[in-house]
């Protein structure tokens, strides 16, 4: 076994440990075939626990996004992101160092997917931390346009704002689930808009069943 | 009894383990062969429901062996992790505010380990007070420090509440493991199974006595079946059983049987809270797999223990006068 690969095991038990990441699927089941999974955001938390919250045998082929500026500036950040979680780097925009301006934002999470690697992203694009999530931003909907075979998983992300609220930094230990919803598809002829709601929709409405 | 007398006192702890195992073992063997048989659905439900329980059981059972293996540390890490799983558990059932972040840091990362090294030290009068008294104190401190006066005394009463319950209550068993008798050393692992066999055979008793006694429920808001006869008759199976188990106790009949009653008699009262508890926090069944976190049931097969633990600990030391 190699460090990564421990130290994946090891994160994914502390995990589990501080918030039992019980994952729940309900009308989709865990099985290996390319996805992007969506979910609701409201804390740093909240990717380790969908990743702990999956089967071991998916998460190799599950790749979180990070944002290069941050994740890149110490080593350790670097060496977590690129080793352990096989991160998909994405240059933020409003960086706006010059260099990054023409590239689409978007390139290297349709490369990833190219690539036959599954997903998953946080439409919001931002913590919340209100009651219900923020309007999805349209990347999701770039996503679907480009990729219309690659099944969109909905999921909601329980209790976690009660784990690690913003400003602290040590977990509290508080049962937390993940559920997994019905996959959903773009329309033919559906505009943006009412796309991305309808996405934000599907992931609510998992909170019943949470 | 006479050869049975004449071994030390780890070959008898370790042929109550052989069995104990062994009546598990016979008990699934049973299990597994009913089950083959074609069922109608209520016995079904039943038979899942039994084997739900067994597992309970094995899980039990395996865990006091390996505390009793493992000595001193290793029954605290043990019953320290079963105790941060069950206040993890509880504390995910009540609802806390951002500003209780603190509060429960120090109940999970220094009280919770604190706690369980006084037992471990055998600092009887250390850990008895520690949580009743220097934590009661500590806990709203911190919490006011944090801020927000909303609810304040029903959030630090249900911080203080949770940690006397999941953390002392069941620290209280692996305390009788490392309890020194007179004329009893090192047999404490026959009291911690007096007192989970007595807790046992009252919740037998009592759903026996629900089953064939419809009472009116006492309460019925919280528990459809607790009334004062399943009590009583939970009580009575718990002292029968007591009593019929002194040979194992440092006590004379009589007395094994008036603390079965006690240990009996908490338990069933503290399994009752915890129902009051649940309902509170919206939990549906008490064994059900919807629920408001996915809680995984835990806190409902130990509170009885929790309860049961200090009542039945104190009894056994103002018994000895110690």
């Amino acid at each position: 076994m190699t460090l990564p690969e421990a130290a994946g095991l090891a994160l994914a038990f502390i995990a589990r440990v501080i918030t039992g990441a019980q994952g729940h699927w309900h009308g989709s089941s865990p099985k290996a075939e390319q996805r992007i999974y969506f979910a609701n955001h409201q804390s740093h938390f909240d990717w380790v626990l969908i990743w702990a919250a999956l089967p071991h045998d998916l998460r190799a082929a599950t790749r979180p996004i990070a944002a290069r500026d941050y994740w890149t500036k110490t080593p350790f950040k670097h060496w977590l992101t690129r080793e352990v979680f096989n991160a998909v780097y994405v240059t933020r925009q409003r960086g706006s160092d010059g260099a990054a301006a023409d590239e689409d934002p978007l390139e290297p999470l349709m490369e990833a997917l190219r690539h036959g690697d599954s997903l998953v992203i946080f439409p919001e694009g931002t913590r919340g931390n209100a009651a219900d999530p923020a309007p999805f931003k349209s990347g999701l909907y770039a996503l679907a346009q480009a990729f219309p075979d690659v099944p969109l998983v909905p999921a909601w992300i329980d209790n976690v704002q009660r784990v690690m609220p913003k400003g602290e930094v040590v977990p509290v230990p508080i049962l937390c689930t993940v559920v997994f919803g019905p996959p959903i598809a773009l329309q033919p002829d559906e505009e943006r808009r009412a796309f991305l709601d309808r996405a934000r929709t599907a992931v609510m409405a998992l909170r019943e069943v949470a | 009894m006479g050869e049975l007398r004449a071994l030390t006192v780890s070959q008898q702890v370790g042929l109550l383990f052989v069995v104990l195992f062994g009546l598990l073992g016979i008990v699934s063997i049973v299990g597994v062969w009913r089950s083959l048989r074609e069922l109608t659905p209520e016995q079904t439900a039943l038979r899942e429901r039994f084997a739900r329980d067994l597992r309970a059981l094995w899980i039990a059972a395996v865990v006091f062996w390996v505390a009793w293996v493992s000595g001193p540390i290793g029954s605290m890490l043990l019953f320290g992790f079963v105790s941060f799983l069950t206040l993890r558990e509880l504390v995910s059932l009540t609802h806390t505010r951002r500003a209780d972040h603190r509060s429960l840091l120090l109940a999970f990362f220094v009280v919770l380990p604190l706690q369980y090294v006084l037992v471990g030290m055998r600092l009887s009068n250390a850990f008895t007070v520690f949580i009743p008294v220097y934590v009661f104190f500590a806990i709203p401190v911190i919490s006011a420090l944090a801020n927000d006066p909303f609810r304040f005394l029903e959030r630090t009463a249900k911080i203080q509440w949770g940690v006397t319950v999941t953390v002392y209550g069941l620290s209280h068993a692996p305390a009788l493991l490392l309890l020194d008798l007179p004329r009893y050393r090192e047999r404490g692992a026959f009291l911690v199974l007096f007192l989970v066999v007595v807790v046992v055979a009252a919740q037998l008793g009592e759903e026996f006595a629900t089953r064939r006694l419809r009472r009116r429920p006492v309460a019925r808001a919280i528990s459809r079946s607790f009334s004062w006869p399943t009590f009583g008759a939970g009580v009575a199976a718990a002292a029968i059983v007591g009593a019929l188990l002194d040979w194992v106790t440092p006590f004379d009949p009589l007395a094994a049987m008036a603390m079965a009653a006690i240990a009996g008699a908490a338990a069933m009262l503290g399994q009752f809270v915890m129902q009051a508890l649940k309902r509170d926090a919206g939990v549906r069944t008490s064994t059900g797999d919807s629920s408001v976190t996915g809680a995984v049931g835990l806190l409902d097969r130990l509170a009885p223990l929790c309860f049961a633990a200090p009542v039945f600990f104190h009894s056994v030391r103002a018994y000895f006068g110690i």
